[in-house]
């Protein structure tokens, strides 16, 4: 049976104020008007990943980073306040799988990986901060891109 | 992305791929690229196969067919490791921007 999060997260922080959950009554939704193998797709993800001496994260931290599609993996590094890291910290590519990418880039799966990437630390209170913030920031350096969709990876 | 389907269920993204693995290995467990590629394919196909918003497309992958332990601990008191103390995490930070520098 799949992990309930929602209870465990009431249980885990629950000495803090309870953490009022996203509750969308419908899902947005654009059509992809072309095959993947025509689309140029970029990669977000939430597990905190910083390129070379990019500043760290911390809590509360509604940045992102921008990290290079050609980024080695000994270039990169994990913070985040709500996961235990080690096996990203070992292979980035558990929640940030930019090699993958790469090679589904390289055999024509997808168009095109959209240079940078980008990453953030989803351990973050408020929603109002990632919707009101966080988001539109990147909606506009995906927009910038050229991005025909995004493949979001939490953590 | 979703290892958490009950998040992702109240969220109502327009399309989400569902992996039942701990929290941490949303795209597969470290050093096991063909396993991770397979994920990633399996992610980017449903691209095209979703025509109904806000459908989850579940995975067939298992974290550990032998041992679902896994399940009971994740997210839950003691799961995390300990952070360093403020001093110990300012001097790792310090250390990794003066590796990159020199690099």
């Amino acid at each position: 049976m799949p992990v309930e999060y929602i209870p465990r997260t009431r249980e885990l922080y629950s000495s803090f104020t309870p953490y009022r959950w996203v509750q969308n009554e419908s899902a947005p939704f654009t059509p992809l008007l072309k095959p993947i193998a025509e689309c140029r797709i970029a990669l977000i993800s939430s597990g905190g990943i910083m390129y070379r001496d990019q500043p760290r994260f911390h809590r509360e931290d509604a940045s992102y980073r921008r990290i290079p599609k050609d980024a080695r993996a000994d270039e990169l590094s994990v913070w985040h306040f709500g996961y235990p890291t080690r096996d990203a910290e070992r292979d980035v590519n558990c929640v940030f799988p930019l090699a993958r990418m790469r090679e589904l880039e390289a055999a024509g799966v997808i168009g095109a990986l959209i240079d940078p990437a980008f990453s953030f630390m989803g351990g973050i209170y408020s929603a109002r901060k990632v919707r009101d913030e966080l988001a539109p920031q990147i909606v506009d350096e995906l927009k910038r891109a050229h991005a025909d969709a995004f493949f979001l990876v939490p953590a | 992305m979703t290892s958490a389907i009950d998040i992702t269920q109240a969220v109502r993204p327009p399309r989400a791929v569902f992996l039942n693995f701990p929290l941490g290995h949303q795209t597969g467990p470290p050093d096991q690229a063909e396993l991770q590629r397979k994920i990633v394919t399996d992610a980017m196909r449903a691209f095209e196969t979703i025509t109904t918003p806000g459908t989850i497309v579940e995975l067939p992958y298992v974290w550990d067919a032998s041992d679902r332990s896994w399940e009971d601990r994740d997210y839950t008191k003691g799961w995390m490791p300990e952070r360093p103390s403020r001093d110990a995490a300012d001097a790792q930070e310090a250390e990794r921007q003066a590796r990159f520098r020199r690099a």
